[in-house]
């Protein structure tokens, strides 16, 4: 039986005792990353494919800088100015660049499904970096290590993820990360972007900020215009008195999360990003060091002291 | 109204000789005949020509004898709901492999849609249909016309010349005529035109985006939900059109508990309704589609455990009157993409029995007469006669192996495409030959390798 699975599509693909492996791993890449020389040759001679179908800043910049500081050859392919925009199928895509015979390909995608599709058509180790509204799972070790780092452990944490749930894969994958991880979920957002029957995750569900005071960590969300057919709140001006969280509405003792980028003065104000609460510069520097430990436990997968030796 | 009966707007092969058969031994079972015991029965000039007890009759000079050895004898099946993809898409289906799919599931009847490219909405496009199920189709085939022109859900088409062209019916099926006003001037000229109005029950305001079932698994999936009230509040709407304008309307393709409720209230108010629903709702679910596999992508979508109960006791109760596959077929391609981009819709002619039996009657849900009667009564809502098997009547018969299980797909389909929801499950029950119009239009390999029938 294999240790760990060959692909990462859903945290869901991960039990509590894998998450903890990864999170050790990237506690061990985390400590690279301060030495000078930050590479490790576990990847060298080895290939991973990075496939962007979407725009993406933080997530495409770490996964190749993740493959790179294993060490691995990287070959990036944008839906822009490739066969993509000439109609290419994804199965095609994929079948053209497995003829390159990569160890991992690292797919996102607009549309949920993606990832599992591509791991099909592929030899290779296939990474969901998001796939339509469905799950970003990446992002949720992140998010789960950056807390594990400042709370020492997830159980019994009260977290409250605020904001457009509904068009968040990034939430889909964080309740399920962090009540794998023993945290208390709530979900609150205006009811028109909470989907119905999201309490099947496990978590609770509110309308309205009144007791966010009872939570230790505010995981904020981005309202995502851009996925957004329609109008799902009367304004964005209303919107923002309802849900924007503030240092105002928070204790001083509280977390801040976001997975970027963040709409300054939507759902995060000024003052609360530039807070000495916010975590999200946290969250993208342990982007990396956990991409390698998702990549190399994919590929690797060898004792955790072994590792960085 | 035109005077034709409604038979004569099937098409079929016209060169198709008619069968010359015994078959022996068979377990007859036709609930509308009062059927259920073992017979020998004897097709000749494609005619039923005697029923006799078991042995007695003798082989016929010419022809073939079939030792059926116990094997059920149905009335052959009537599929009112069938995409055939003709014409414009002729690479998913067409008539001659529609039709093949159809004999091969033990149908003797099937009705195509409308939705083609070009629409059949112009009574030249009906009349080169039918030219082509006279060539080609091994089981007759009715077409319906739409109810506006291309589908758009605007102007109404010539309904009463495409009545007279051959069309059984109308619908815009694949999508719901929007506007109230619009329909009820259809209902209003069907009484001039004739034919019954079929609908596909869906408030776009309400189905939005969505690809799936709304429910837990949407929310987990992040996929765009369809909810069941989108086709109820249709099917309400709709049945309160028919009743103030006395028409005669068919709701296809039903999936939800609420839907049910509305119907039965329409019916017990007097309203000329009526209601299909297919083998994949009564026997899937929404947990299916946690697979993300775009063969669980239908329009409408595979609903919750309850719709599913409350659908096959409507279908037991008669509250819903038929089955109907909606076969649906798609290219390969077409259906290898992300859940979100593919087409909606399963194939469905060569599994809708073996799949009814397997799931509910198997089950204990369903009796084997009530899924026999079902999957024969759609005939009758479009005014067509229902296969009987009875002396005198023409021979529309499939001869169904209870005991045969197979894996769906492993030997291919007859169909031209192979988005089968059943695909790689094992089910009950293969349709061994079948007799539609007075032709034999499918026989199994393991009959001919026996020399029971050439």
């Amino acid at each position: 039986m294999r240790s760990f699975p060959k692909h990462l599509i859903s945290i869901d693909d991960l039990d509590r005792a894998r998450i903890e492996r990864v999170l050790d791993r990237a506690e061990s890449f985390a400590e690279v990353q301060g030495r000078e020389i930050k590479k490790v040759p576990a990847l060298r001679g080895r290939t991973v494919v990075n496939l962007f179908y979407e725009a993406s800043t933080r997530t495409s910049s770490s996964f190749e800088l993740a493959a790179k500081r294993l060490s691995a050859d990287v070959v990036s392919v944008r839906a822009s100015g490739s066969s993509i925009e000439k109609g290419e199928s994804l199965k095609d895509t994929v079948q053209t660049l497995s003829a390159y015979d990569p160890a991992a390909i690292v797919i996102r995608s607009p549309h949920v499904g993606a990832a599992q599709l591509v791991a099909g058509w592929t030899e290779a180790s296939v990474v969901n970096a998001g796939d339509g509204k469905h799950e970003h799972p990446t992002q949720a070790l992140l998010d789960v290590f950056t807390l594990r780092r400042r709370l020492g452990s997830l159980d019994g944490a009260r977290i409250w993820i605020v904001g457009d749930v509904m068009h968040s894969r990034v939430a889909r994958s964080d309740i399920m990360a962090f009540t794998r991880m023993g945290a208390e979920v709530t979900v609150c957002g205006p009811p028109t972007l909470i989907p119905r029957g999201i309490e099947a995750l496990g978590c609770r569900q509110t309308a309205t900020l009144e007791d966010l005071h009872e939570a230790d960590v505010v995981y904020v969300l981005r309202m995502q215009h851009e996925r957004m057919r329609e109008a799902f709140v009367p304004s964005l001006r209303e919107y923002a008195r309802r849900y924007q969280v503030t240092t105002d509405r928070m204790r001083p003792d509280q977390l801040l999360m976001h997975p970027g980028p963040v709409n300054r003065g939507v759902e995060l104000s000024g003052e609360a990003i530039d807070s000495s609460q916010a975590l999200i510069g946290e969250q993208v520097k342990a982007g990396v060091a956990v991409r390698m430990a998702v990549l190399y436990e994919l590929l690797v997968g060898a004792p955790i002291l072994a590792a960085v030796a | 109204m035109s005077a034709r009966t409604e038979s004569t707007r099937l098409f079929a092969r016209q060169d198709a000789r008619p069968a010359e058969l015994l078959i022996r031994g068979a377990h007859v079972l036709d609930p509308r005949a009062g059927l259920d015991e073992p017979h020998d029965v004897l097709v000749q000039d494609g005619h039923i020509a005697e029923l006799g007890s078991p042995g007695s009759l003798p082989a016929p000079d010419s022809g073939d004898v079939v030792e059926a050895g116990g094997r059920h004898l149905f009335p052959g099946f009537v599929d009112p709901h069938v995409h055939l993809r003709t014409p414009g898409q002729e690479y998913k289906e067409t008539i001659e492999t529609g039709t093949r799919a159809a004999a091969a599931g033990g149908f003797c009847a099937i009705i195509a849609m409308p939705n083609t490219a070009p629409v059949v909405d112009e009574a030249a496009v009906l009349g080169s249909l039918a030219e082509i199920a006279r060539r080609e189709a091994c089981v007759p085939v009715g077409f319906l016309a739409s109810i506006t022109r291309g589908l758009a859900g605007s102007e109404m088409t010539e309904m009463a010349e495409l009545r007279d062209a051959g069309a059984l019916g109308f619908t815009d099926d694949g999508r719901p005529v929007v506007s109230a006003g619009m329909l009820r001037k259809a209902l209003q000229y069907q009484r001039l035109a004739g034919g019954v109005i079929a609908l596909h029950e869906e408030d776009p305001q309400l189905s939005g985006d969505g690809v799936m079932h709304e429910g837990a698994i949407s929310a987990r999936l992040g996929l765009a939900g369809i909810p069941s009230l989108s086709e109820s509040t249709m099917v309400s709407r709709d049945a309160a059109l028919a009743l103030y304008e006395d028409a005669r309307v068919h709701f296809q393709h039903l999936s939800c508990v609420e839907s049910v409720q509305a119907l039965a209230q329409a019916k017990e108010a007097g309203a000329r309704v009526s209601g299909e629903v297919c083998p994949h709702h009564l026997t899937l679910t929404d947990e299916y589609v946690r697979t993300l596999d775009t063969r669980f992508k239908m329009n409408p979508p595979l609903r919750a455990e309850s719709d599913r109960r409350a659908l096959v006791e409507a279908l037991r109760s008669g509250v819903i009157d038929c089955v109907a596959t909606d076969h649906a077929p798609h290219a390969g391609h077409e259906k290898e993409v992300p859940f979100e981009q593919a087409p909606m819709g399963t194939t469905g002619l060569e599994t809708a029995f073996a799949a009814l039996f397997t799931e509910l009657v198997l089950a204990g849900m369903l009796e084997l007469s009530t899924v026999v009667e079902r999957m024969t009564a759609g005939a009758a809502l479009y005014g067509l006669p229902v296969p009987r098997i009875a002396v005198g009547e023409a021979a529309n018969l499939c001869l169904v192996d209870l005991d045969a299980r197979y894996e769906v797909g492993r030997d291919g389909y007859a169909s031209r495409s192979s988005n089968c929801c059943f695909h790689g499950r094992t089910l009950h029950g293969r349709v061994e030959l079948t007799v539609a119009g007075g032709a034999i239009a499918h026989r199994t390999r393991v009959l001919r390798a026996a020399g029971a029938l050439r």
